[in-house]
């Protein structure tokens, strides 16, 4: 495939539905209403000159390249700012326009360095396309006044700044306000003093407020803010569209190569996750698919004591194999399992649990879902009847009042919470309920009518209280909930929430929110027009996750905020597949398509299938296999692109759960932590080196593609097979789309779904069947999946985790922008220049009482473990409230979490955990502890020199 | 009692304090474990004398181990 530039009309696409003809050129064309003549004139093949117009962003007519000449008016108007008209004949080139363009290009040429030959735009460089196509061959004017010579600025570790190079066209400051939201960008100055800036003229890029979310570098028409590995490799020769690796948005992206070197990630505007929209993490942190700590050999040893050894594939296989069956005979084969990755394609994961419920012969699977959404699957498979979020991602443009808890989606989605941030700028209202004063509750231009700061650990107890405002004020669509719900189980509902005890006022002392507040957000929901709630793990991970979810589903049926644009219930998922890992059967209790595992006709269905007979009880969830291997019954596991040994609570438990199993098998791209309890290390391949599919958080489908070659020599779901094979079954798929195959003929949600489909489409969101062949972009539209939408009552319980003399705050753990879940991908980019170290949050009155200062190092304590890391002071945290991320291992803010869960999934309360916190001077033992033990498991034996 | 016994109590008592407003609260603990826990786990608590178990809890847990 030769290097195509991205098609750019312009101007956006007008949504109007009604249609205008016009002549352009001699041709006529019809457009929707609103179409800017340049939009028209390029979608019938005529590229009108232009400079300042990009079709991601609204007209601005300031480059004066694109007049046009249209009969009946005066003058020369901007095609980029009139819009299309009736009976309207333009004419796009003329020797009047063309004797005006040359002029205008000649005035920007004539203040424009003319290295193109050096430059690392060259080729690609719109200033340069648009001299050629005006016909420029000579400028007039003396260099007298110029803005050459300017200095550079390298600040950023992504992109370089040369203000040079500017043309003053706004591009990025509009691409910095329209698409990204941060408005960190500014022209300072006015006419010929005119400069781009970050910030304040004392910043450079990296000191500002840039998000680094590569906007403005898209948007740039010339060299002046390039990518630094175009500087470093040159301009791209080819493309491939394929789907981001970091987070459930799923962004698309094109994949910009020389060969097989990666040149640059570059937003696909026809992505319909993302519309052309990216972040820091997926734009530019991909360094680490070549880092050298790597593994790209096979390893093994007897005891996870030993160094390392690294053997070829087939002796790993056989090893493993071996291995499996010894224990598998010697202890049952209960005494197996396997956890299946959210990082991975939705192929590879399905291989895994059927290499668990088929190979090893029990339903011992489980994945990293048990530990962030999980509850979710439960929720709203109760409630509604599908484990997974209503809507699509487009349904914000619709909404009028956004409920946002327990999300960061600035720094967790941060592409959806660019178009969140749009909706809310044009008048949306926000409602935030969460403990810590996140970005989004003010940020510029945007500005929560409500933030909810609750106590950690009282989710149930504020929505519960919201229902009780409600319906004991008249607010509930009593239409809604006859026609689409259970209406007894609404009456016991409505019942509950109305009694006294779940009042605002009466409940204001343990959630510590004002009633009066809590009472006005609850009828903004209500009354304010299309209202939609999206949620992440600040709802999931608590002692009643689930409730949680089914709280807010309670919520949006009894406002009847189901079933259309602009409204429902939004888990926003934490990575790139854990709605394709829930959907491919990870759970223990669930085959694909989330039917249980006792179900015999389904159970039959997959017996038939796979030529085996599968056990119809449910198996062992992650925390029941550590405790199962504490006791000494569970004995190997399978582990394929997670890091249960940083990411999982109570990390003691779980290094004391690896270290009493005889067999873990790590298949990962790094020597995580788990690998250094493991005895087989089978290196992985990244998604830029797989075939394969992710599914998003709204339910969309969307192709992996292959770039280059794994540097392992084999793509993951190989791995996997030849795992299987070596245990004597007889897998022979030659590509992933035959999985993708198998898995449509087994799972009726999946049935209309294959690779040709997927190329077709661009995407499908699931449902994908007979019913809704192009997939279903909302959900629930004339009744619930599960039939009349069930309320449930959810009755607040607090959590056992209580503060204390000895542990007197609440911890409470997030991720940031620059990383993404343990940080094992994103730690070995340069995003480390953002955040090189975890930082505990500590309210000022807080530090103060404790003489604690920014900077401090600090011990971190709880009844499961410490540890120690340096403090930031800061009144984003509420008293009694500290706020940690949990990316960098050394930290190991997971030492402290407690291995208290859900009550109906397990998945453990991150979001809770009392703490006492102190002055430290250096690491904590188990910290010293754990470095050696993690120094000493990571070596590898020197291969003997050959004679 | 050991940790996972501990363990197990605790998330049995949970699930009976969450279900409680259910019409048949025992009923929909018993169906819930019975989807739910894998045989080993339902093996120790059916095992177990009761102790620390709710009443809810231990009445779910009889009513489950009768129909095994």
């Amino acid at each position: 495939m030769t290097y195509q530039p991205q098609t750019d009309f312009g101007t956006p696409a007008s949504r109007s539905e009604d249609q205008v003809t016009l002549t352009i050129d001699g041709r006529e064309t019809t457009v929707p209403a609103g179409t800017s003549v340049m939009r028209a004139a390029s979608e019938q093949g005529t590229a009108i000159p232009k400079l300042c117009a990009t079709d991601s962003l609204a007209s601005f007519g300031s480059c004066r390249l694109c007049l046009v000449e249209i009969e009946g008016r005066r003058g020369t108007p901007a095609s980029c700012t009139t819009p299309v008209e009736p009976g309207m004949v333009v004419h796009t080139q003329t020797p009047h326009l063309a004797k005006l363009r040359k002029g205008v290009m000649e005035l920007y040429i004539s203040d424009h360095p003319l290295d193109c030959l050096t430059c690392a735009a060259n080729g690609d460089c719109e200033l340069q396309d648009q001299a050629g196509n005006v016909g420029l061959r000579d400028v007039r004017y003396a260099a007298d006044a110029t803005h050459l010579g300017q200095t550079k600025d390298h600040s950023n570790p992504y992109f370089d700044f040369d203000p040079s190079k500017c043309i003053a066209c706004s591009r990025c400051v509009r691409a910095c306000d329209e698409v990204q939201g941060t408005l960190a960008l500014t022209v300072q100055g006015r006419g010929f003093d005119s400069k781009i800036s970050a910030g304040l003229s004392s910043d450079n890029f990296l000191g500002s407020e840039c998000v680094s979310c590569g906007a403005c570098v898209q948007a740039c028409p010339t060299a002046t803010l390039v990518e630094k590995s175009v500087v470093e490799i040159g301009t791209p020769e080819c493309a491939v569209v394929t789907t981001c690796a970091y987070c459930g948005v799923g962004c698309t992206f094109r994949a910009e190569m020389r060969g097989e070197q990666l040149v640059r990630m570059v937003p696909w505007k026809d992505g319909k996750a993302n519309r052309g929209h990216s972040c820091v993490k997926g734009r530019f942190a991909w360094g680490y698919a070549q880092h050298q700590d790597r593994i790209l050999k096979p390893m093994i040893r007897a005891a996870a004591s030993d160094p390392w050894r690294e053997v070829e594939w087939e002796e790993a296989f056989a090893y493993a194999a071996s291995e499996l069956k010894r224990i598998s005979a010697k202890y049952g084969k209960q005494a197996l399992g396997g956890i299946t990755s959210s990082r991975c394609t939705n192929e590879e994961t399905f291989l895994v649990q059927k290499l668990i419920r088929a190979g090893f012969g029990n339903n011992n699977v489980d994945t990293c879902a048990r530990v962030c959404h999980s509850p979710t699957g439960y929720g709203l498979k109760t409630t509604f009847g599908t484990s997974a979020g209503t809507q699509d991602f487009d349904s914000v443009e619709d909404s009028d009042v956004i409920l946002v808890i327990g999300a960061n989606p600035t720094d967790g989605h941060p592409v959806f919470a660019s178009r969140m941030k749009r909706r809310l700028r044009a008048g949306a209202k926000l409602i935030v309920i969460d403990p810590r004063r996140t970005d989004l509750v003010r940020s510029p231009h945007i500005e929560a009518q409500h933030h909810l700061a609750l106590r950690p650990g009282t989710n149930v107890a504020v929505l519960t209280a919201m229902a009780h405002t409600i319906v004991t004020e008249g607010l509930v669509d009593e239409a809604f909930v006859r026609e689409r719900c259970d209406w007894s189980e609404f009456k016991d509902w409505a019942d509950f929430v109305s009694l006294e005890r779940n009042s605002p006022e009466t409940l204001e002392p343990v959630t510590q929110v004002p009633a009066a507040d809590l009472r006005a957000a609850a009828r903004l929901y209500a009354t304010g027009g299309n209202g939609a709630i999206y949620y992440g793990l600040g709802v999931t991970e608590h002692s009643q996750g689930s409730s949680t979810v089914m709280a807010i589903a309670n919520l949006a049926m009894a406002t009847g905020n189901i079933g259309h644009r602009g409204v429902g219930v939004n888990p926003l998922r934490g990575q790139n597949n854990v709605q394709g890992a829930c959907d491919m059967g990870s759970f223990p209790h669930e085959l694909p398509g989330y039917r249980h595992i006792s179900d015999v006709a389904t159970r039959r269905e997959f017996e038939e299938e796979w030529g085996v007979a599968l056990d119809p009880e449910p198996g062992l969830r992650i925390p029941n296999m550590l405790d199962a291997a504490t006791d000494g019954v569970f004995k190997a596991l399978y582990v394929q692109g997670e890091d249960i040994l940083q990411s999982d609570p109570n990390t003691q438990h779980v290094a004391a759960g690896l270290a009493a199993m005889e067999c873990v098998i790590v298949h990962d791209l790094f020597l995580n932590e788990t690998a250094n309890y493991a005895h087989i290390f089978l290196p992985g391949s990244t998604f830029l080196e797989k075939n394969g599919t992710f599914t998003n958080a709204e339910r969309r489908i969307q192709m992996v593609r292959k770039v280059m070659s794994p540097l392992n020599g084999l793509e993951d779901w190989e791995v996997t097979q030849e795992l299987a094979r070596a245990l004597g079954l007889d897998w022979n798929y030659t590509h992933p789309s035959e999985i993708m195959d198998e898995v449509a003929r087994l799972t009726p949600s999946f049935s209309g779904v294959s690779f040709d489909k997927l190329d077709e489409e661009g995407s499908l969101q699931w449902p994908v069947n007979e019913a809704a062949p192009n997939g279903s972009p909302i959900m629930h539209i004339d009744g619930f999946v599960r039939g009349k939408g069930k309320f449930v009552v959810t009755d607040y319980v607090p959590t056992d985790e209580k503060t204390g003399p000895r542990f007197p705050l609440l911890l409470t753990t997030g991720r940031i922008l620059s990383h993404y879940n343990v940080g094992a991908q994103t730690r070995r980019t340069n995003n480390v220049v953002w955040h090189e170290e975890d930082l505990l949050e500590i309210h000022p009155t807080d530090a103060e009482n404790r003489g604690i200062k920014s900077g401090d190092w600090v011990k971190l304590a709880s009844r499961a473990g410490e540890t120690t890391l340096r403090a930031t002071v800061t009144e984003r945290v509420a008293p009694g409230v500290v706020y940690t991320t949990f990316h960098h291992p050394m930290t190991q803010a997971n030492v402290v979490t407690t291995d208290y869960s859900d009550w109906a999934t397990n998945c453990p309360e991150y979001k809770v955990t009392a703490v006492q916190i102190s002055s430290s001077n250096g690491p904590t033992d188990w910290q010293e502890g754990y470095d050696q033990h993690a120094r000493n498991a990571r070596r590898i034996e020197t291969a003997e020199a050959a004679e | 009692m050991s940790s996972t016994l501990d363990n197990l109590v605790r998330m049995a008592n949970q699930i009976a304090m969450n279900l409680k407003h259910e019409a048949d609260p025992v009923g929909a603990m018993a169906e819930h474990i019975r989807l739910f826990w894998d045989p080993r786990m339902k093996q120790i608590i059916f095992a177990h004398d009761g102790t620390g178990l709710s009443p809810d809890a231990a009445k779910a847990i009889d009513a489950l181990k009768a129909s095994a």
